[in-house]
């Protein structure tokens, strides 16, 4: 069985191609199992990739048919859309869907969120009846990959940008981003990047306040937002979480005893913000009150610094972590050349278990309930014991013969050995 | 009992003290010994929970008659609170804070006599009821002080910019100061229901109060005020991380200091 997967990201296609691919979580389980046609699939998608796992016997068929649903979904020619797909078969395919539940491939690098999506995809692939043993054992241990990962590094604590390093900070003061309201202030572009980050983990309520009104109003109608006049800024102050500054002002726009008086409606609750002008916006003296947490360009800049070392070792660890589960995956995977065989020598062991108890049973005149419990239960150990080593020997043999003709070997001299016939199993 | 003890007490010194290694390793490399760490808190626990089961059985009544017995049972309860919360890898830190101290007041308790049992001088009933309650509200106020020190500890990075400021993975202080508040929500409950059942003793026996008693309340009062600052007054945060630990200090005094020289029975 080999595992065969075709798929689009951001890093092969614009997001009007991905757009054009991807489909809900509830079309998930439909198209699996339209795709597993006597096989096996999965269908994940997601804003930023959609990826089609297939188990097939042969690849090449199983390829066509991912191709096929792909250029069904978008309506695009296969020769319009192949630029933008990869295929990966076997261990290339498990090891990227490793790396993609690890978040090692996402736009966030370490993000949380595409373990709970890989996880869905599976689950509905297993309801809708379209994963069997292989991918039931590749997407358990890509899930286990991600909760390593998730566990055993901190990759996910180093951002690589000034607004990743915001959204970070802001997750560290209110942590889930749901019901968090953005004021945004001003409309320079890394502001704007800051506050698609900070949507991207949860915050949904965004509130645009700018000098003039007709930006504000073309950048909330992007953000889904409400735009507010700059007078109306104390007003906006009492009810914001998180305050993103990016105006061109030559001096400061918000002040200690601006943010000091709506502090006393907020009841307590914290207030980040995050000044990314040059001149800041922000008065530094507004980071001494209480519950305000105030960084300026220059403060995220050297957090970003901070965490480029500690990323790239973590990176390291998460991609060690990768490795080894796909080491794991890639020797059960090699051991199923040998399951048939072994599957042989187990059935014909148990026949001759079971004549040989038969024959002893009318030898030994009538045997007590008990008694009979027991010789069963002494027989069936003596056969687990006696094949307990084969097996494993047997698929440790297929494992380091890494796919090769060796592994099939094996089976062919346990057939040959034990006198099983080439069809059986 | 005391040889059985003995055997269940070093794996829980053992534990514990791995548990304590392991998160300070922790606190200079962030995700390396978080597992070994668990698994020390788990075992210590383990090996404490049979010690303390094994007295229980061989106990003439109430085993945790003394003043370090009750010690030890009130280090029970904190790594028990500690294991709720503990396994969840943003909380690591937080057993940075909790299992050295439950290391010390483990020894501690166990060097004041603990692994000895004595037989109860007062009826096993109020004992379970009254020292029973206080120590898992001690449990929960030790928590609730590990929580507030954390935010105390982020919140000072937080403001300073300190550029490794994320280099640790702690919960945000918005949860962080929930959960102290809902800690003490849950421990100040048991308290008064611990300082009521004294208290009713008390009367009963017409005796005055001690210093345990006053201290006792005082404590009552301290987190009292906290929730009540926090529901009328609207405080959070810093103010109220420090109140938690104030209390905190009252309970440490109580346990450490008055209760083992005053008579308290």
């Amino acid at each position: 069985m080999h595992v065969v997967l075709v798929g689009t990201s951001h890093r092969r296609a614009p997001v009007e191609l991905r757009e054009l691919v991807a489909f809900g979580a509830k079309r998930s389980g439909e198209i699996a199992m339209r795709l597993a046609a006597g096989g096996e699939a999965v269908a994940l998608s997601t804003c930023n990739r959609t990826e089609l796992y297939l188990a097939a016997e042969d690849p090449d068929d199983a390829r066509e048919r991912a191709l096929a649903e792909l250029v069904s979904l978008s309506g695009l020619s296969a020769s319009e859309l192949e630029p933008s797909l990869y295929v990966m078969v076997d261990e290339a395919a498990a090891l990227h869907l490793f790396r993609v539940a690890a978040g090692l491939d996402s736009m966030i690098r370490g993000e949380g969120q595409i373990l709970g999506q890989v996880r869905s995809a599976y689950e509905a692939a297993q309801e809708a009846d379209a994963a069997g043993p292989t991918l039931h054992r590749l997407f358990r241990h890509a899930l286990r990959t991600g909760k390593r990962v998730r566990t055993e590094t901190s990759v996910a604590e180093n951002p690589a940008s000034i607004a990743l390093a915001a959204v970070e900070l802001v997750e560290r003061v209110f942590g889930e981003l749901d019901g968090t309201r953005i004021l945004l202030l001003g409309a320079g572009k890394m502001g704007e990047q800051t506050a698609i980050g900070l949507m991207a983990r949860g915050a949904r309520d965004v509130i645009v306040a700018n000098r003039s009104p007709e930006r504000a109003a073309r950048l909330a109608k992007r953000f889904s937002a409400r735009p507010v006049g700059l007078d109306r800024l104390e007003e906006e102050l009492v009810a914001a979480d998180v305050v993103v500054a990016s105006t061109s002002a030559a001096g400061y726009v918000l002040t200690p005893e601006q943010v000091g008086r709506a502090l006393r409606g907020r009841q307590g609750r914290p207030i980040f913000f995050v000044d990314i002008a040059v001149p800041r916006d922000i008065d530094p003296e507004v980071n001494r009150l209480d519950g305000c947490y105030l960084y300026d360009v220059d403060d995220l800049d050297r957090v970003v610094e901070r965490g480029s070392d500690d990323r790239a070792v973590e990176t390291a660890r998460a991609e060690a972590i990768v490795a080894e589960e796909g080491d794991a995956f890639r020797a059960w995977r090699l051991s199923r050349d040998v399951v048939p065989a072994i599957a042989s020598l187990r059935a014909l062991a148990e026949t001759i278990r079971r004549d040989e108890l038969a024959r002893a049973e009318a030898r030994l005149g009538n045997l007590s309930e008990s008694e009979r419990r027991a010789v069963e239960s002494m027989t069936t150990r003596i056969v687990e014991k006696l094949l307990h080593l084969p097996t494993v020997r047997l698929k440790e043999a297929a494992a380091a013969a890494n796919g090769t003709a060796d592994g099939v070997l094996y089976a062919d001299a346990v057939r040959h050995l034990f006198g099983l016939r080439e069809d059986e199993g | 009992m005391t040889e059985a003890a003995l055997v269940l007490f070093w794996p829980a010194v053992v534990g514990y003290g791995e548990a304590a290694l392991a998160y300070a390793g922790e606190a200079f490399r962030p995700g390396r010994t978080r597992r070994p760490a668990i698994w020390g808190v788990r075992i210590g626990w383990l090996a404490q929970t049979a010690l303390l089961v094994a007295q229980a059985a061989s106990a003439d009544g109430f085993p945790w008659a003394t003043w370090a017995g009750s010690l030890n049972l009130f280090v029970w309860m904190c790594v028990a609170a500690y294991l709720v919360w503990g396994c969840r890898s943003s909380f690591a830190l937080l057993g940075l804070a909790v299992m050295p101290l439950a290391l010390v007041l483990f020894v501690l308790a166990w060097a004041g006599g603990a692994g000895t049992v004595s037989p109860s001088e007062l009826g096993s009933a109020f004992l379970v009821l009254h020292v029973g309650t206080v120590l898992a509200a001690f449990a929960g106020f030790t928590l609730a002080a590990g929580l507030a020190g954390l935010y105390l500890w982020q919140e000072r990075r937080l403001k300073r910019r300190e550029p490794g400021v994320l280099r640790f993975r702690v919960p945000s202080l918005v949860s962080l100061d929930r959960l102290t508040a809902r800690t003490i929500g849950v421990a100040l409950p048991l308290l008064s229901i611990g300082l009521a059942i004294g208290l009713a003793r008390l009367v009963a026996d017409g005796r005055a109060p001690d210093a345990v008693v006053v201290l006792g309340v005082v404590a009552w009062i301290v987190y009292g005020g906290y929730l009540a600052a926090r529901v009328e007054l609207g405080w959070r945060g810093r103010r109220t991380a420090w109140v938690a630990l104030a209390g905190f200090a009252l309970v440490l005094l109580l346990r450490l200091a008055v209760t083992p020289l005053v008579v308290h029975v």
